[in-house]
């Protein structure tokens, strides 16, 4: 350990907060805007999100179409690779495990590819998509979700670093391997676990 | 069984900003020793902080590095900052922070760091906004999202080659203007608030890129913008409206 002198940190020792993960801290109010691309002009009669890959039934769902399928949402905390956390932040939509279970992926299925209306991709684990674990959401607190921040709406792994929560979600393409994506290709860990500080390749 | 590997899965939509280089995941591993040698003060707010990094294995303009603080009882702190100096700056690196109002390691950085002092760093990190120097440059920056910008400013007048690259950066006074006295001809500041006599004060516009998007290189711009999440908003948006490709425009938000 290398300690640098005369630094304490923002709060004393022992008065930090159990909800942050380690190296990172608490963004407050603030919700900072993270994308490598030009927010797309998306409305939400243009939005689609489609599963296919090794599924029983690939299928798209129009906007209205997916507000038919039963309301779940997440209340919790959200962690950014760039080191910030948000916390008791509230996203409403529907579980991802409502879409796969009607698209119904084969028993070889493994992994996923997320990919967004502008062309971004990332790589899950089909175990980090399941069991009420993801959703498909567009609704922040008591709004809509802003489009700076993936609205009209977006995919939300709230217990992976959030490049994986793929804003202006598309799709997701069920493989039978885990292939990485934009980030991954770029030197990001393929995981990207918070608790066990998954930031960088190797890590 | 398949006898090749998979194809890998291609969006139907072409991503905004492949990535250009093979971020090295060596380097962006390893946490190293970075000793400050040097405090130049930019502005009221910024100043930058020079480090030699024996072990810094490179890097390409526009990439970031990450910083890691250390408290006594172990707690530590790290962020993300943009490389201000060039590649060519052999074993040492240079960042330029802004000191953000109950900012912990920018607070520390401008409060209690003095040369002699070491920090720990990794990278770099990040591929995506890299500037290898091979296309034209179109360069929009506010703030000290102006600093990854410099870096390629200074890499092309080092390495004297005639790329074209532009640099338009905004600040809100000539105060408060990051690196004011490094700028030549290829760089238009444009500022928001006080502009200096004879100068009218007014956010970046259309008629600013114009000039530029009406009569771009043969091979086209390559487009990085930036600063905080709504000058890349603004700037991107009269990007695409004059005609720049939304594949060609690369955006760094701070966060």
């Amino acid at each position: 350990m290398t300690v640098t002198r005369g630094f304490a940190g923002r709060s004393p020792a022992g008065e930090r907060d159990p909800r942050l993960p380690p190296g990172q801290y608490d963004a407050g109010d603030s919700w900072p805007v993270l994308s490598a691309e030009v927010t797309p002009d998306l409305t939400a009669a243009e939005w689609t999100f489609r599963v296919d890959g090794l599924v029983a039934e690939a299928r798209t769902w129009s906007w209205e179409e997916a507000h038919t399928l039963p309301r779940s949402g997440y209340e919790g905390d959200i962690h950014c690779v760039t080191s910030w956390s948000k916390f008791g932040v509230r996203f409403g939509g529907v579980s991802l495990d409502t879409f796969l279970d009607l698209a119904r992926p084969h028993a070889s299925a493994t992994h996923a590819v997320a990919y967004a209306h502008t062309g971004y991709t990332t790589n899950l684990p089909l175990s980090d998509l399941t069991g009420g674990r993801a959703w498909i959401a567009w609704e922040f607190g008591d709004g809509p979700l802003d489009p700076a921040h993936g609205g009209p709406a977006r995919l939300v792994v709230p217990h992976l670093y959030f490049w994986k929560s793929v804003k202006w979600i598309a799709g997701l393409r069920v493989l039978d391997h885990d292939e990485p994506g934009f980030w991954e290709r770029n030197g990001y860990h393929a995981r990207g676990n918070p608790w066990d500080e998954e930031r960088y390749a190797g890590d | 069984m398949t006898e090749h590997p998979p194809e890998p899965f291609v969006p139907s939509t072409r991503f905004a900003v492949p990535g250009r280089i093979v971020a090295s995941n060596r380097a962006a591993a390893t946490w190293q020793p970075a000793r400050l040698v040097e405090v130049r003060r930019e502005t009221a707010r910024a100043s930058t902080f020079r480090f030699a990094v024996p072990g810094w294995t490179g890097h390409l303009p526009g990439q970031h590095l990450m910083v890691r603080l250390t408290a006594a009882d172990g707690y530590v702190a790290q962020r993300h900052y943009s490389i201000a100096s060039p590649p060519a700056d052999s074993g040492h690196v240079e960042l330029t922070l802004d000191h953000v109002e109950g900012g912990e390691v920018s607070g520390w950085f401008h409060r209690v760091a003095r040369p002699g002092d070491t920090v720990e760093v990794r990278g770099p990190l990040s591929g995506f906004f890299a500037w290898p120097g091979d296309r034209p440059a179109l360069l929009l920056g506010a703030g000290s999202g102006v600093v990854p910008l410099m870096s390629m400013v200074r890499d092309r007048r080092l390495r004297g080659t005639d790329v074209p690259l532009r640099l338009l950066v905004s600040a809100r006074t000539p105060e408060e203007l990051i690196y004011a006295d490094e700028y030549r001809d290829e760089t238009t500041p444009v500022f928001t608030r006080v502009a200096p006599p004879g100068a009218r004060p007014g956010r970046l516009s259309a008629a600013h890129l114009e000039p530029y998007l009406a009569r771009p290189p043969a091979e086209g711009w390559e487009a990085y913008v930036c600063g905080s999440n709504g000058f890349a908003e603004h700037a991107s948006r009269l990007l695409v409206a004059l005609g720049q490709p939304v594949d060609r425009i690369r955006v760094e938000r701070f966060g």
